[in-house]
């Protein structure tokens, strides 16, 4: 383990380290096996030793051009060679090109007698030649303690360990010892007494059926190393140990933001959706619309053109195909274009690190940019809570580093508190949009709100979630003395808001009419007394004439009467009769 | 190397062929030797024949021939194959582990 306790006060040249170039072990190990050194590999039986062990000569020939040599106690080259077939590595091939060499160490208690003293010069002998023949860099004893039950002679047998790992020291190999575990020590022959470099453990354990395998650095001498026990797969690559990548909170972060597929919701998140690169947790039970919702976004960002891998625990490709069709989704020219990945399997499948892998190498080869896990929770089924939370957590730091952005389906068990996330991973998330349902006056329907979103000023309002065949609207749901109202109470509430407001109108209109009635009786009235006026002012006109009538008579008649009484008055007359000519 | 031994008088009995494997010089390998001459002097009556094979001259033959300890004696023939390892100073063993009744006691 690290010893810290003396800091060397001047620079050491660090440790070195021989990478395995084996998936993960190297981010624990922190590079690699130490070089020159011996580790042992140690676990019971099946715990996958000798896979390691391989895979670390195979990668070490191939990737790192350090050949190896293999020292088989317990199997032969034919043997290990059809063993590893499956997992594409052909040692044949790498032995026929002197990158490797193997040779199969053959012992039978029940032909030897011993009779004196002797020694195992004659391995020696043997890896000597090895090496030589193909310039070994790396070497693998599997498993070594086969000599224990070959030679009953333990002290000399310790001796020549002894010697066997300060000749392997000596030439600077890097060395991997396989040996069984044993009660109560680490391996049955007590080998990490003589080697104290490196020893890792593995572990293979059956739970519910299901293989889990587990490796722990027990100890590595003079260097920082993850301590923890961490899931591993064998599969036709090779090993892989989880984590993948190393756990740090380092992810670039994106200001772009993508839609959600549903113009409601993204009018919710400040009208832009989420941010891209983000993880998304849709929860809710059953039947709530989680799939609809994600598979909205799925067919918003393939119209985009962006790649996406859609990992589906619950139904196939095609069940979710039709089953979208009902919402005016179609997927199908999505992935005829290769543009969506819909990956279905079922989650007692296999183990929770295989489900892990399998999505690892997914996403590695269809480098999507959005990825949907349909529904995480199915994964409960085949583990414990721990787990899936640690592998969740995993799969949620690869995504987040990748700038994936990533949706996380969760089904919410009917009666449970809807904010607890079975699995408690809420808090890991970015964007929590909760499905429920709500039962009012003898139906169910769909709610949806935002519960939290990092990093935007989202809606708090509670929406109203429904399914159409133009896809997912959200409407405002009603909220009124009675509550929420949904559905056919929401539609009975607009009813009677409707119906009140026609009342409304209705006396709004009589009341026009009152208005207008009463105007037209007033202009009638106008009228009249307009007629009035036009006949008052006519005889007032008529008078006026009489009057001049009557003047123009009565001076006619003055003057008549002048001319029949003299002239005395002829020039006054003469000018009243020219002031009226010049009038006429 | 090999080193043609003894070749008994009885021409019938079957013969034993024995192959020594040793690395070099050691005072094991010397040991062996002289062990196994002495024996095959003393105490077999069967033709015989020794072979002595120095694996530091010739350091494949260990592969070939499944040897991890030395000093390792091989008996061939007859079959089945026997080993016995150890430098031989056990004399009563390695007559017993050789299976060649002896007749000078």
């Amino acid at each position: 383990m690290a010893n810290k306790r003396k800091a060397p006060a001047r620079e050491l040249t660090p440790l070195r380290k021989a990478p395995t170039g084996i998936r993960g072990l190297d981010d624990i190990t922190g590079g690699g096996l130490p070089k020159g050194r011996t580790t042992i590999v140690c676990g019971g039986p099946g715990c996958g030793k000798t896979m390691l062990g391989i895979e670390f000569l195979v990668r070490g020939a191939l990737e790192f051009d350090e050949p190896g040599v293999l020292m088989a106690f317990e199997e032969t080259p034919e043997d290990i060679a059809s063993n590893v077939a499956s997992l594409d590595f052909d040692i044949q091939d790498l032995a026929d090109r002197k990158k490797l060499f193997l040779d199969y160490v053959h012992v039978e208690p029940s032909e030897i007698q011993e009779t004196g003293e002797y020694d195992l010069e004659g391995l020696f002998i043997r890896l000597q030649n090895a090496v030589e023949t193909v310039g070994a860099k790396r070497v693998m004893f599997d498993t070594v303690e086969a000599l224990f039950s070959g030679f009953s002679n333990p002290g000399i047998l310790r001796a020549e360990f002894r010697r066997l790992f300060r000749w392997l020291k000596d030439r600077e190999l890097t060395t991997v010892l396989t040996a069984e575990r044993g009660d109560g020590s680490l391996t049955r022959q007590g080998l990490e007494e003589y080697v104290s470099d490196c020893v890792i453990l593995l572990d293979h354990r059956i739970r519910d059926q299901i293989s889990a395998r587990r490796l722990r650095i027990v100890k590595y001498r003079g260097t920082k190393h993850g301590a923890d026990e961490y899931p591993f797969v064998i599969d036709e690559q090779g090993m892989s140990i989880l984590p993948l990548t190393s756990l740090q909170l380092q992810h670039k972060v994106s200001d772009e933001r993508v839609s959600t597929g549903v113009p409601d919701l993204d009018a919710m998140l400040e009208g832009k959706g989420f941010y891209r690169g983000s993880s998304i947790l849709i929860s809710g039970t059953a039947g709530s619309g989680k799939t609809s919702l994600a598979v909205s976004f799925a067919d918003a960002a393939c119209r985009r053109g962006e790649r996406g891998l859609y990992i589906d625990f619950e139904e196939s490709k095609d069940q979710v195909a039709r089953n979208m069709k009902s919402i005016g989704i179609d997927l199908e020219p999505w992935s005829a274009k290769g543009l969506l990945f819909h990956e279905a399997w079922r989650p007692t499948q296999s183990g929770l690190e295989m489900h892990l892998l399998r999505i690892h190498k997914l996403v590695e080869k269809v480098k999507p940019q959005f990825v949907i896990v349909d529904p995480i929770t199915s994964l409960i089924e085949s583990s414990n809570d721990k787990e899936v939370y640690s592998m969740l957590l995993r799969m949620i730091d690869f995504l987040k580093n990748l700038g994936i952005t990533a949706i996380f389906v969760s089904l919410t068990a009917g009666g449970e508190n809807l904010e607890n996330t079975r699995l408690g991973i809420s808090s890991l998330t970015d964007t929590w949009i909760l499905l429920r349902d709500v039962e009012l006056n003898g139906e169910r329907n769909r709610c949806l709100y935002v519960l939290k979103s990092r990093g935007m000023a989202h809606s708090n309002q509670l929406r109203e979630f429904v399914m159409t065949v133009h896809g997912i609207q959200l409407i405002p749901a009603y909220i009124g003395s009675g509550g929420v109202l949904t559905g056919s109470s929401r539609l009975a509430q607009e009813v009677r808001e409707r119906e009140q407001a026609r009342l409304q109108q209705q006396d709004i209109e009589q009341r026009q009419r009152q208005a207008e009635r009463k105007r037209l009786a007033l202009q009638a009235e106008i009228a009249s007394l307009q007629a009035q006026f036009a006949e008052v002012e006519k005889e007032s006109e008529e008078l006026g004439r009489e009057k001049l009538e009557r003047e123009r008579a009565q001076n006619l008649d003055r003057r008549n009467m002048a001319k029949s009484r003299g002239s005395d008055e002829k020039s006054s007359a003469s000018a009243r009769i020219g002031g009226h000519i010049d009038e006429a | 190397m090999k080193r043609k031994s003894k070749t008994a008088a009885r021409p019938s009995e079957e013969i034993v062929e024995l192959r020594l494997y040793v690395a070099g010089q050691t005072p094991k390998s010397l040991a062996a030797i002289s062990n196994l001459n002495k024996i095959c002097n003393d105490y077999l009556d069967a033709q015989f024949r020794i072979e002595v094979i120095d694996l530091a001259k010739n350091p494949a033959l260990a592969r070939d021939h499944q040897i991890l300890a030395i000093p390792t004696l091989v008996r061939r023939l007859p079959v089945p194959m026997r080993k016995i390892i150890g430098d031989l100073s056990d004399t009563e063993r390695v007559v017993v582990c050789l299976e060649v009744r002896n007749s000078k006691t």
